[in-house]
């Protein structure tokens, strides 16, 4: 659509842009403060320059949590991207009462507050009370996800792709939805195989939300806390420790105001750039579409 | 044949999203003495006291009222300021305007736990710790942008060639945008509130850090119940039942619009 240009439109923004700027600029200001000094109390601040920064770039322990965050996101990526495409194409394609009680099923995890989505696993898979572990000790495997690295790991990722799998999903099924007909008819007329109808019609169709899917996917597992938390609280040991419950821990749990905020920064700048890679491939492809 | 195929493949992932769910509700039901003595797959002495317990407890149906609130002024007031927002960026350029564009998608994906003490300090600093109001407005951070996106997205669609003919038809533009505008793009409204509330609704960092006592959510009370005295888990069951229900009741509406709000208005 053409757009006329306008700086009284600017009015229109700045609500939007006081409100957001209370909520993001202050803050972030109170931060860069904290990451530039240091504190023995009583308020009194002093200058320590990039200290900071560099202790937490050496960090041991934020490299452990650092890496623990890039195993994870691109565990949860590898299995929840195909799962979903996959399930999209078996979605019905047809309008009515199925399809509707599809999305709606679908949909539900989506809507779940994340603290329950914790709690319905912590309970899940307790060997005690819990379905999946009662069922796996039952079958004779060791299972006990508040002791065992392994089987914390793979609670919260079970977790992660009950949770968020449908997002992908639906994203695609919209995606699939936009595809006319006609191609599909085109495509038996001549006698496509299944996989190339998949690869040269409906994978094309899905790439706009496949993008979307996959920056918003990496986002949310990047910047996990609440379910992890409630399910292991970040044990055992500190072998299921995120880099949010990380940056929590420091920052709340222990008041190291100081590595705390250096931290936030460089987490914050990595979100920036990742975004920015994700906006530009975006803009370009609504530009394609016009 | 294939039909069958693709339902079945349906019916596996159904059980997969909705068993654990099951086994929430089957707790609910449940006394604790039943929950830890015995394993069984559905309640063998139904039983509904695990409900009157949060309903007659003030620090539990507190929770859910608490939580509602800061949900509904942070909904409304997102609303009210990303509505005219969204319009500009979808009818006009101006000077930075994509920049603005994406400052607000970069609050999106800022992490909750980067804000957490920030925000704790800037509110208890303004007296506003342990409101609702304190939380609902941490909640805009990543609500308005959200709202923003999916407005623009879906008012995009709704051709400038109205706002021209209202205009030549001497309409005034708040009365074109009252009751012209609003209605034709009344289903994008929907599902931005949609949004707004659900975000709002399922995020624990924030509105446990910024509440204490009296604006405390039931997503903190829950966390803290786990984590005092023993668990009593038939309670926290039916807690996390109840959190479960306005979703699943709304989310009926938005159906055929759900793609799009989880795209940031994109599809």
């Amino acid at each position: 659509m053409k757009k006329t240009h306008n700086q009284k439109a600017w009015f229109m923004v700045l609500p939007v842009l006081i409100l957001v700027a209370f909520s993001a600029i202050i803050p972030m200001m109170t931060v860069i403060n904290y990451s530039v000094q240091d504190t023995f109390g009583n308020n009194e601040f002093f200058w320590v320059g990039l200290e900071w920064f560099e202790e937490v770039l050496h960090s041991e322990r934020i490299h452990d949590a650092l890496w623990r965050q890039i195993i994870f996101s691109a565990i949860i990526l590898s299995i929840e991207v195909p799962l979903g495409i996959f399930i999209a194409l078996n979605m019905p394609k047809k309008n009515g009462l199925w399809t509707s009680i599809c999305l709606v099923v679908v949909a539900l995890p989506l809507l779940v507050p994340w603290n329950v989505v914790g709690t319905i696993w912590q309970i899940f898979g307790r060997i005690d009370i819990g379905l999946l572990g009662y069922t796996l000790e039952q079958l004779g495997i060791d299972y006990n996800y508040t002791q065992n690295t392994f089987d914390a790991w793979f609670t919260i990722i079970i977790m992660d792709v009950w949770h968020w799998t449908s997002l992908v999903l639906l994203l695609c099924y919209a995606g699939l939805r936009s595809i006319p007909d006609a191609y599909y008819q085109a495509a038996k007329i001549d006698q496509a195989s299944r996989w190339s109808v998949f690869r040269y019609i409906e994978l094309p169709k899905m790439k706009g939300v496949l993008i979307i899917v996959i920056l918003l996917r990496f986002m949310d597992s990047f910047m996990i806390y609440t379910e992890p938390f409630v399910v292991t609280g970040g044990g055992p040991g500190n072998a299921t420790t995120f880099l949010s419950i990380d940056l929590v821990k420091m920052a709340i749990g222990q008041f190291d105001l100081g590595p705390a905020a250096a931290f936030s920064l460089i987490y914050f700048l990595v979100i920036l750039l990742v975004s920015w890679v994700f906006y530009t491939i975006m803009i370009n492809m609504d530009k394609e579409n016009e | 044949m294939k039909i069958n195929k693709s339902a079945l493949v349906m019916i596996l992932y159904f059980i997969f999203l909705l068993l654990p769910i099951y086994w929430l509700l089957n707790m609910s039901l449940k006394t604790n003495q039943e929950i830890l003595s015995t394993f069984s797959l559905w309640p063998n002495d139904l039983t509904f006291d695990n409900y009157k317990v949060i309903f007659s407890d003030p620090s539990w149906y507190g929770g859910y009222i608490n939580s509602i609130t800061y949900v509904v002024l942070n909904t409304i007031i997102s609303l009210v300021v990303a509505i005219p927002a969204a319009y500009a960026f979808s009818r006009y350029t101006f000077m930075g305007d994509k920049h603005l564009f994406f400052w607000l998608l970069t609050n999106r994906m800022a992490p909750p736990a980067v804000f957490a003490l920030p925000f704790f300090q800037l509110y208890s600093s303004v007296g506003l710790f342990d409101t609702h109001i304190a939380v609902a407005l941490a909640h805009t951070l990543f609500n308005v942008p959200l709202a923003v996106w999916i407005l623009e997205g879906f008012m995009r669609g709704v051709p400038r060639e109205i706002d021209e003919t209202a205009y030549i038809d001497g309409y005034s533009f708040f009365t074109f945008f009252g009751k012209i505008f609003m209605p034709l793009i009344a289903s994008g409204i929907g599902v931005a509130a949609f949004f707004c509330f659900m975000f709002s609704w399922v995020e624990l960092l924030l509105s446990r850090t910024l509440t204490s006592v009296d604006a405390k959510s039931i997503a903190a009370t829950m966390t803290r119940t786990a984590s005092a005295s023993g668990l009593d888990w038939g309670v926290l069951a039916a807690a996390g039942i109840l959190t479960i229900i306005p979703g699943a009741l709304v989310i009926y509406f938005v159906r055929d619009h759900i793609a799009k709000g989880f795209a940031l208005g994109r599809v």
